[in-house]
């Protein structure tokens, strides 16, 4: 079975790239528009790797980690943050929530593959 | 990157609704009523714009775009207080970010320097309240020079040396060793040796607990760096130390925890609340998705009319099932077509939420003190009627402000409020959108208008005008009454385009003027372009469509009130006005047309440059929606027409176009256009007469 990705953005055309990416490697691709979406779409299914985005309405991406580390189900679910121009302090914030790793945007598809590979079981 | 090429129309799509947002959410900052969210928002817009514009490398986009978030960030953060100066400088900037969007997806780069200006204000706020940002960017310059200073990519095999003690911290961030050491494997020989010392008996163990640690020997070619890329995520949950084994001077750099951060750090961003209005769930579809939807709806009612009218020769009692099928068909397709067409309707609100900034600036500008109250906002059209109807209202609020307010001086004097008041309101009304723009200033000058025209030879000298033909001349092309070319009237664009634009949407436009009260514009568009209300016509055996816009009455007018001029213009003389005669059956060569105004029928129509005019043609058949068919796309562009559709017989019907016909009708209506307004008959003859003398 091939694994499953939650791909987290407001925009569009972000989630557009990180699903045409991933399903070009193979992986299946779940998308949400914001976190409180994302937990929503989760509900209780395994995915294997959650990527989000930081900045977005409703529930942004920090709160969106917390909320899976503190699942139940997902608490062991890694998850990537996608955050523009190596910006140590998002990055550390991003840690300090729970995340995973990072992805500086704007990303190179096989950038973005090497990473993936680096956290996904 | 080019793999993302597919993604640059989503990108621009979402960009118009990103700035769309941005400006009215920048219109929210200036009143009282924004919250943090709204700055939130701001934040985001700007954020999401220059992430697309890095993955598609437009640079300029992305440069200006970070200056742009950065003092947002401070913001929103309370680094920086909201103040009208700011909020200006956030103004100009989304102007700005928005001309540079353009730019991009015309595929332009902006001229060097482009918005430079705006970038240093940005950057000028910035610093000013975190000057050690000033140095970060003027570091940033060279951001290279951090990659050059490591090791040179070694020529040879390099041979790595590797401590790795995670802690239980890197397994509740979900990473996982295995992956890294796959990982390290790939860069090139690997050796592992784990060490189980610190491991527990079974019965103690704590499973939350790490207690595995490795050395590793890597010989690889590639640098440190790339060693430390592999554990780019975990350095600060686990003791790493990565040396390089060299018999001479062993450089060892080691990578250690960093200091713990402070704990319980709250998010600053951890506004869950929903305090903006609940989002409507939608989709994005291409537009040529719905216009072929559309398209097919209207074949798919053409069809439908046809055989409704196919079966009304049917003895109906013999075909009752039928005929009530067909009935149902009927209803079904107009719910159909409608849900169609609302699927390409949209608020005027895109455009209505740009003007008060318009007229924030204009008032600036001018020294005028205005107030613009919007109403109806949220009243719906066609998304092609919703592009076309910017400049317009842009141009008539100008127009107002420019040449309708007073100054606060002025009215103070005229006993008016120091400020004044324009209204944008919009509402449907019978199958169309009216869109009213009234200002409550000195009204029209109508002797300052009759005066120009005059100079500017657009009215005969010795011309009687009613008011409102006086206060329409405004319309006329070429006319301007700014005494002085303003900045603000200056832009080589009249009413006169105005209107030209408003009619070619199939829309009409009215003036009202009270002198010392004020003028009010009035624009009735149609809300969409794909259908149209018609009349059908028919003249020697074929049938046209009239837009019913365009039509002013219809009569069969008595002989004695039908005259010719020596030039052989026909004119109908209609409650003391006289208005020329353009025949069907001759501008299409048809036989066997009434040649009789008064035993066929006159339907009088408002064309923009030659007036009222009066077509011939043999009887009215009805009024029926067609569907508009493009001459241009499926035949050729044929004057006189603007479209066709096909009637419910299943023939094609020709759409006329009132402005073509009567300029395809000769030149005695070009000289007729300006009998416009005469009332008397023999004013008509004499100018004609004189017109003639002058030519000849």
């Amino acid at each position: 079975m091939s694994k499953r990705i939650l791909a987290v953005d407001d925009s569009k055309t972000m989630r557009d790239m990180v699903s045409f990416t991933l399903k070009g490697a193979g992986f299946e691709v779940l998308e949400a528009h914001d976190g409180q979406h994302a937990l929503t779409v989760l509900g209780d299914e395994k995915v294997n790797l959650v990527i989000t985005d930081v900045n977005m309405p409703n529930m942004d991406g920090l709160s969106l980690v917390r909320a899976v580390r503190s699942h139940p189900v997902h608490r062991s679910t890694p998850v990537l943050v996608l955050t523009t121009e190596g910006d140590a302090a998002k990055k550390s914030e991003g840690r300090e929530a729970g995340a995973t790793g990072w992805i500086v945007k704007p990303f190179a598809p096989e950038k973005l593959l090497q990473v993936v590979q680096k956290v996904c079981v | 990157m080019d793999d993302f090429e597919q993604f640059k129309s989503t990108f621009f799509a979402e960009c118009s609704e990103l700035l769309a947002d941005l400006e009215n959410d920048l219109e929210l900052l200036q009143g009282e009523f924004y919250d943090k969210e709204t700055l939130n928002s701001i934040f985001r817009a700007v954020h999401s714009i220059k992430a697309g514009a890095g993955a598609f490398q437009f640079k300029a986009l992305v440069k200006f775009s970070h200056a742009f978030e950065a003092l947002l960030d401070l913001l929103r953060n309370d680094e920086i207080p909201v103040v009208e100066a700011v909020v200006t400088v956030l103004f100009h900037a989304s102007d700005v970010l928005a001309q540079m969007i353009e730019l991009a997806r015309d595929g332009q780069e902006p001229e060097s320097g482009y918005g430079a200006e705006t970038l240093a204000e940005l950057d000028a706020i910035r610093f000013t309240a975190r000057p050690a940002d000033a140095a970060a960017s003027a570091n940033a310059a060279s951001p290279d020079a951090a990659l050059s200073n490591g090791e040179d990519a070694p020529d040879g095999m390099t041979t790595f040396l590797i401590k790795f003690l995670p802690r239980a911290e890197m397994f509740q961030h979900a990473n996982e060793p295995l992956l890294l050491v796959r990982e390290m494997a790939q860069l090139g020989q690997l050796s592992a040796t784990p060490s189980l010392d610190r491991l527990p008996d079974l019965d103690t163990i704590d499973p939350e607990q790490a207690y595995l640690s490795w050395d590793f020997v890597l010989k690889a070619a590639c640098s440190i760096q790339d060693v430390e890329e592999v554990f780019e995520f975990v350095v600060d949950d686990a003791e790493l130390t990565i040396e390089i084994e060299k018999s001479e001077a062993p450089a060892a750099i080691e990578v250690t925890e960093e200091s713990a951060l402070p704990a319980g750090v709250e998010s600053k961003n951890a506004d869950t609340r929903s305090g903006r209005p609940a989002q409507v769930s939608s989709i994005r579809v291409d537009l040529d998705r719905i216009d072929r939807l559309v398209n097919m709806v209207g074949e798919l009612v053409i069809t439908q009319s046809m055989l409704s009218q196919q079966t009304n020769d049917m003895p109906e009692e013999r075909f009752v099932p039928v005929v009530r099928g067909l009935e149902e068909l009927a209803l079904h397709t107009r719910e159909l077509q409608e849900s169609v067409m609302a699927i390409r309707m949209q608020p005027v609100k895109s455009v209505f939420a740009r003007m008060p900034r318009l007229v924030r600036e204009l008032a600036t500008q001018l020294s005028k003190k205005v107030r613009l109250e919007i109403s109806g906002e949220n009243t719906e059209v066609d998304k092609t009627v919703v592009e076309e109807i910017s400049d317009p209202i842009t141009h008539m609020i100008r127009n107002s402000l420019d040449h309708g307010l007073e100054t606060p001086e002025e009215r103070i004097a005229a006993g008016k409020p120091e400020e004044g008041v324009i209204t944008l309101s919009a509402e449907h009304r019978s199958g169309r959108i009216l869109i009213v723009i009234r200002d409550d200033g000195k009204g029209i000058n109508r002797e300052v208008v009759l005066r120009k025209a005059r100079e500017r030879g657009i009215v005969a000298p010795e011309q009687n005008l009613s008011n409102e033909e006086i206060d329409n001349l405004i319309f006329a092309a070429g006319f301007s009454t700014a005494d002085a070319v303003t900045d603000v009237s200056g832009r080589g664009v009249g009413m006169d385009v105005v209107k030209r634009n408003v009619q070619s949407l199939g829309g009409r436009i009215n003036i009202q003027s009270t002198p010392g009260a004020g003028t009010s514009f009035t624009m009735m568009l149609p809300l969409t372009l794909a259908v149209m209300d018609g009349m059908i016509v028919a003249v020697g055996g074929e049938k046209y469509v009239l837009p019913i816009t365009a039509i002013v009455e219809c009569l069969r007018p008595q002989r004695e009130a039908l005259s010719r001029l020596p030039n052989g213009l026909e004119l109908v003389q209609v409650r003391g006005e006289y208005i020329p005669l353009v025949y069907l059956c001759r501008a299409f060569r048809l036989n066997g047309g009434i040649q009789n105004p008064s035993e066929g029928l006159v339907v009088l129509v408002d064309s923009d440059r030659f007036g009222r005019i009066g077509i011939v043609v043999d009887e009215l058949l009805g009024q029926q929606q067609v569907v508009i068919k493009s001459l241009e796309a499926n035949y050729d562009p044929v004057p006189g027409l603007s479209g066709a559709t096909i009637l419910g017989n299943g023939r094609v019907a020709a759409i006329l176009d009132v402005e073509g016909l009567c300029e395809d009708s000769g030149t005695d209506l070009g000289s007729a256009a300006s009998i416009q307004g005469a009332s008397r008959a023999h004013e008509v003859a004499t100018s004609q007469n004189e017109t003639r003398e002058a030519s000849q």
